[in-house]
């Protein structure tokens, strides 16, 4: 069973949709023990980061989420999620994130007026290393994105996947050990993004060794 | 690269798909569902479906619609017509969908842009409006005014200033539908979509006037819009997403081609 982090940061029904789609089994909760018990936890949202933690905060689920990524459990970030699996978050005057990847995220600065801020739409994801999350989806493939923030991983070996967009490169998938974190949204991007989901509840937690050359 | 959205609309009247111009004459087109699914599968990038009589029949979104569509399609959506308060967003948004649009109902309380904002991020808000060209430049110095109520009331207000006061606000996107362009498939209103699009720094998504593919070339390559909506072009089976897709990518616009 999949636990989908209920912290009132955002629509989860679409998360549980795409689940519901690929017959997999998903509970959208706030409860420790179902949480602790699940065999994979997605942990998405949408919306403001400084509230987002505040209510993370509130519900004591940092130091849960913090013992989740610890036990070597499947873990899947997506969009605010990610954003505040971070260290540090630049939105609203700067915000403390969980600190379960080092770095910090950041406004895009767009220098041409016609890169909008929030970027909104389908964007390219270049794979920068192997993961079996990306088996059956080529390197490039579009995915949805809603964001203004963008994450900045202090590691080059955190980052799986990059975008460009507003005059950045950024890292828009992450992948430590059983953590993975995505700034797009799989369950919006289509059979794409459903393949993505389906690769990541039968994932094991591990990374293929990866690749030097 | 960020591609540009091609985003089928679907006017809803009584569960079933309508399609008319300029709000009249609307004919049956068919099952909102069966659709929604139809356009996804040719790789339509959003969804917008529009209560066309909702509003005007003071009741709410039918949710049973926005949760079964969003059981069919995994692509974001968006949702109008008839939403006047935060528990209608909170309800619509609940059902599945990705974002609300609001229309007649902000411009009679634009607080519902900034409440909506508030409470559920500004990406979930996109706001709606109908312009009409207007030739009185000292009350409109955009040269276009403010409709509502499916085009059938004027409000005195110009399009750009409504558009920017709507993103300070917190609106998160705003779709410039055409009233002298709607149903007419002769072209989107190029001027204004451009006036609007440099003006304010959230994305714009032209509505009205989709007739041909080299009208979607227009609207991206003059007006700069970063989204376009197309109805009757495809609704009539006149012309296929995937085809139009690979007319704009031949004219070197960035489009999505493999889903």
């Amino acid at each position: 069973m999949i636990a989908i982090v209920d912290y009132r940061a955002g629509n989860l029904t679409s998360v549980r949709l795409a689940f519901e789609a690929l017959s997999v089994e998903a509970t959208i909760t706030d409860s420790p023990a179902v949480i602790r018990a699940a065999d994979r936890v997605v942990f998405p949202g949408v919306g403001a980061a400084g509230a987002a933690m505040s209510n993370l905060q509130r519900l004591g689920l940092v130091d849960l989420l913090r013992e989740i990524v610890a036990s070597g459990k499947p873990f899947l970030g997506i969009c605010l999620g990610t954003q505040v699996v971070f260290d540090h978050l630049e939105e609203d005057g700067g915000v403390a994130g969980i600190g379960l990847i080092p770095g910090s995220v950041r406004r895009f600065q767009p220098t041409n007026r016609r890169d909008k801020v929030p970027q909104i739409g389908w964007n390219g994801v270049n794979f920068t290393r192997h993961h079996p999350v990306f088996d059956g989806i080529e390197s490039g493939s579009e995915f949805y994105f809603v964001h203004s923030y963008y994450p900045a991983p202090d590691l080059t070996g955190d980052v799986a996947g990059v975008t460009d967009y507003a005059g950045v490169t950024f890292a828009s998938i992450m992948a430590r050990n059983n953590l993975l974190a995505t700034q797009f949204h799989p369950e919006k991007s289509g059979r794409i993004g459903l393949r993505f989901l389906k690769n990541f509840s039968a994932w094991k937690g591990r990374l293929p060794e990866a690749c030097s050359c | 690269m960020l591609t540009r959205r091609i985003i089928p609309c679907l006017d809803i009247h009584r569960r079933r798909v309508t399609k008319g111009v300029k709000f009249q004459n609307n004919i049956d087109l068919g099952d909102p569902v069966e659709m929604a699914a139809r356009y996804s599968d040719d790789g339509c990038d959003e969804l917008v479906f529009y209560d066309i009589t909702a509003s005007a029949e003071r009741r709410s979104i039918d949710l049973d619609m926005v949760l079964e569509v969003a059981r069919a399609i995994h692509i974001p959506f968006a949702v109008g017509g008839g939403i006047a308060t935060l528990d209608d967003m909170s309800r619509v948004l609940l059902a599945g969908a990705e974002k609300i649009s609001v229309n007649s109902l902000a411009v009679k309380n634009p607080a519902l842009i900034s409440e909506g904002a508030r409470a559920f991020g500004s990406q979930c808000v996109v706001l709606g409006m109908d312009p009409v060209r207007a030739d009185d430049r000292i009350q409109f110095p955009s040269g276009y005014e403010i409709t509502i109520r499916g085009f059938r009331e004027r409000t005195g207000r110009d399009a750009l200033a409504w558009a920017r006061e709507a993103v300070d606000r917190g609106a998160g996107e705003i779709v410039v539908n055409s009233v002298d362009a709607d149903g007419t498939r002769a072209g989107f209103e190029l001027e204004l979509t451009r006036l609007i699009s440099e003006s304010v720094g959230v994305p714009v998504v032209a509505s009205g006037g989709a007739g041909t593919p080299a009208h979607l070339v227009d609207v991206f390559n003059t007006a700069h819009a970063d989204a376009a909506i197309i109805a009757g072009m495809i609704h009539t089976g006149e012309y296929r997403i995937p085809q139009i897709k690979t007319y704009l990518a031949n004219a070197g616009i960035p489009v999505r081609l493999h889903w």
